[in-house]
């Protein structure tokens, strides 16, 4: 007889009905979102403060260059001596002390010029006055050697390479980035999604042994019908928690901008600065439009298709795994010798799709790692954006299949004689034992 | 076909440990078989095998005169020795589920269910959760999930343990009113004095063998030694001990009494009657005991041991 739908009933209900659950799934929203407001609000008190930065310039070349802006103010000093100078900063707490040296000639040395401080400078900070000095500098050495800058600006060329598929398809920089952002958002929700609810069947086989009432259930049902059972109906407790994570999210999200008046602008995300920055300069205008053109251009169906069937097969695949070690040991401490080579390979993967797929999506390494089973559902996920030839999306999605029943066939084997195991750590080697019985 | 179960040459090994060795066991129709034996001589693999929790490495197993199948789930009921709930459902929920498991609708489940509870005054608690009931109440729900859908075959493993006397005797009333009702009751328990009053049959299973199997009173009857327990008072206690010594095997009986009378074991021979020594003694004495010592299955457990 087939209970299988009754179990996923009972595995589902359970799971949603339990007060832990019920306070994660609305806690969890308001908690990201009131982290968010937290950080937005500590980053704009942190750009409020001005620094004030003494400069005493012997050289008198580049005094010029520093312009005050929002957040930082230059006092230029004359004729001062350095120890001088050095008391003053300390004396009147400014931020910091900039020294430039005597410089004669072309012979502009940095280590002639040295920032004095209290607490050491943020490096952006000395990044942005170094840049300042080299342009200026390097601007009086050209004009020293009699060429003319004007015919330097005038001379400089912007080069915007094309980028256009065989079959004729418009592409350009910004796809990659576009690309990289949509299959990295998908391999880490895998990721998440098999760490969050994996644990949670852990913990649920767990419990039943603990209960004692496993061999009440395997009385009546197959073993394997029940771990499934468990697999689906804690899968679709987390689809929900996910899906109303993102609906209440994205309400909390709007009612918190509405009534605090934080404009999204002021969070200053990078894409948000983009488009800012976009309204400002016409070339930026065309990189956006690019990014839209980008966006339709990806492999859309596609990625629907084959996030939802890599999706459901690497959860599968990992999540068998969890049951198996829950039914291999009796609480949740003995657990931990068994979850390193559950978590290495799914973060080998995220690794390789994060680094190998950027550099080169076709190349080897993403290749050969989108085709192992325990990787290939967070690499192919990352590389489907860049175009995967269908049969490799076939081959990969086959050997995942093949694996997955395998897993789980071994799984459950593991499964059938840990239910009924009490009181020792199984050690692997047991655990093979346990297969062959 | 007599037998509602059949048991042939069962084996079954964990690793390089035997846990059965070519067990064969028949579970006549109707009445309560024992299946006795101290811990780890095998009764809960023979259980589970009957429950296809685990598969035999050889051998059959035989229900109704078929050959077990996973269809025959529904026609067994099993209390395993190691049992519980879970303990953040409610009761009623929980029993509803088990139920289901075995195949009943939810209609017939609920219908069943109410009818139990009412009988062991247990209606109260359909919403309670199990973590809020003592381990004697969560057994109790446990015996009415195991027996509610009326299998053929119930299969009870240390079912006393956990209860409480007054609960335990409950429970065993139940038992014996299933047995009445024409369910067939396999017992399972390493406890063997437990049991004698309540089997018809019984298996004695030691270190993965089985060593004796067969009606109860036909092993008792195999295992009589003839000797009678006797309690007599006489003006001169160690000359009747003398007198009988030389007519039998004599040794001394402890029992309590309210005098201090002579008390004997006293071994007939194989021709002789016990009427006739209860005429002797009654010419010697006031006699105040006179009883045939029947072997528990305890000794007749301890005696098959010691000879294997």
């Amino acid at each position: 007889m087939n209970h299988l739908p009754l179990i996923i009933k009972r595995e589902y209900l359970t799971k949603i009905r339990n007060k832990a659950f019920i306070i994660m799934t609305f806690l969890s929203p308001l908690i990201f979102i009131g982290l968010v407001a937290v950080v937005a609000y500590l980053s704009q008190m942190n750009s409020d403060k001005i620094r004030v930065i003494t400069v005493l310039d012997e050289s008198s070349l580049v005094k010029d260059v520093f312009i005050n802006s929002e957040h930082t103010t230059y006092h230029v000093l004359e004729n001062m001596s350095l120890s001088e100078a050095k008391t003053l900063v300390r004396e009147t707490r400014g931020s910091g002390l900039l020294h430039i040296g005597k410089l004669q000639d072309t012979a502009f040395s940095s280590s002639r010029i040295t920032f004095f401080s209290e607490e050491a400078p943020s490096l952006s900070f000395i990044t942005n006055i170094e840049n300042k000095l080299e342009k200026k500098l390097t601007n009086l050495n050209l004009e020293k050697n009699g060429v003319d800058l004007n015919k330097i600006k005038t001379s400089r060329v912007r080069v915007d390479i094309a980028q256009e598929s065989f079959e004729g398809k418009k592409t350009s920089k910004v796809d990659s980035v576009v690309k990289l952002i949509f299959g990295g958002a998908a391999g880490y929700l895998l990721f998440m999604f098999i760490i969050i609810y994996g644990n949670m069947i852990m913990r649920s086989v767990i419990e039943e042994k603990t209960s004692r009432i496993i061999e009440v259930i395997i009385s009546s049902v197959k073993p394997i019908q029940l771990m499934l059972g468990k697999i689906i109906g804690t899968s679709l407790a987390g689809i929900t928690q996910f899906t109303i994570w993102i609906i209440f999210g994205g309400i909390l999200m709007t009612l918190v901008s509405l009534f605090f008046g934080i404009e999204p602008s002021q969070m200053k995300t990078p894409q948000q600065q983009i488009v800012q920055q976009a309204m400002e300069s016409p070339e930026l205008v065309i990189e956006a439009q690019n990014m839209l053109t980008a966006f339709y251009n990806l492999p859309l169906v596609n990625l629907v298709v084959a996030f939802v069937f890599f999706f459901i097969g690497g959860y599968l695949l990992y999540s068998s795994f969890y049951a198996a070690i829950g039914a291999a040991v009796d609480n949740e401490t003995d657990t931990q010798q068994f979850m390193l080579p559950i978590i290495i390979p799914l973060i080998l993967a995220v690794y390789i799709g994060v680094f190998t797929v950027i550099e080169d999506p076709h190349g080897m390494v993403s290749t050969v790692f989108s085709f192992i089973p325990f990787t290939s559902p967070v690499v192919m996920l990352m590389r489907i954006p860049f175009g995967v030839p269908l049969w490799q999306q076939l081959v990969s999605l086959l050997v995942l299949i093949g694996t997955f029943m395998l897993t789980v066939w071994v799984a459950a084997k593991i499964y059938r004689v840990g239910i009924l195991m009490y009181g020792k750590k199984p050690s692997y080697k047991e655990l093979i034992k346990w297969i062959k019985y | 076909m007599n037998n509602l179960l059949e048991v042939n040459e069962v084996s079954k090994s964990f690793g390089s440990y035997k846990a059965l060795n070519n067990v064969s066991i028949a579970v006549p129709h109707g009445g309560i078989f024992g299946l006795l034996g101290p811990n780890g001589a095998g009764k809960t693999t023979l259980i589970r095998i009957i429950n296809q929790i685990t598969m035999p490495d050889s051998g059959s197993v035989y229900l109704d005169g078929d050959l077990l199948s996973p269809r025959h789930i529904q026609d067994i009921g099993y209390l395993p020795e190691e049992r519980g709930l879970y303990k953040s459902m409610k009761v009623g929920e929980q029993a509803l589920y088990l139920a289901q498991l075995k195949g009943l609708s939810k209609f017939e489940a609920k219908k069943r269910l109410k009818y139990w509870f009412e009988r062991l005054e247990i209606g109260d608690w359909w919403n309670k959760r199990i973590q809020e009931l003592s381990k004697g109440m969560a057994q109790k729900i446990q015996f009415v999930v195991t027996v509610l859908h009326q299998p053929k075959l119930l299969i009870f493993d240390e079912p006393f343990s956990g209860f409480d006397p007054i609960n335990a005797n409950l429970i065993k009333d139940e038992i014996l009113r299933l047995r009445d009702q024409g369910a067939t009751i396999i017992f399972s328990t390493h406890r063997m004095e437990s049991v004698e009053e309540l089997c018809d049959d019984i298996a004695l299973l030691h270190k993965s063998n089985k060593i004796l199997d067969g009606k109860l009173v036909d092993i008792k009857r195999q295992y009589k030694i003839n000797t009678f327990e006797v309690g007599i008072r006489t003006k001169d206690n160690h000359e009747l001990k003398q007198l009988l010594s030389e007519k039998f095997i004599v040794s001394d009986a402890y029992f309590k009494t309210l005098d201090n009378e002579l008390k004997l074991n006293i071994k007939l021979g194989d021709k002789e009657s016990p009427n006739a020594l209860l005429n002797y003694l009654t010419s010697k004495g006031e006699l105040t005991h006179f009883m045939e010592l029947i072997p528990s299955v305890n000794d007749i457990f301890i005696q098959n041991v010691k000879k294997s």
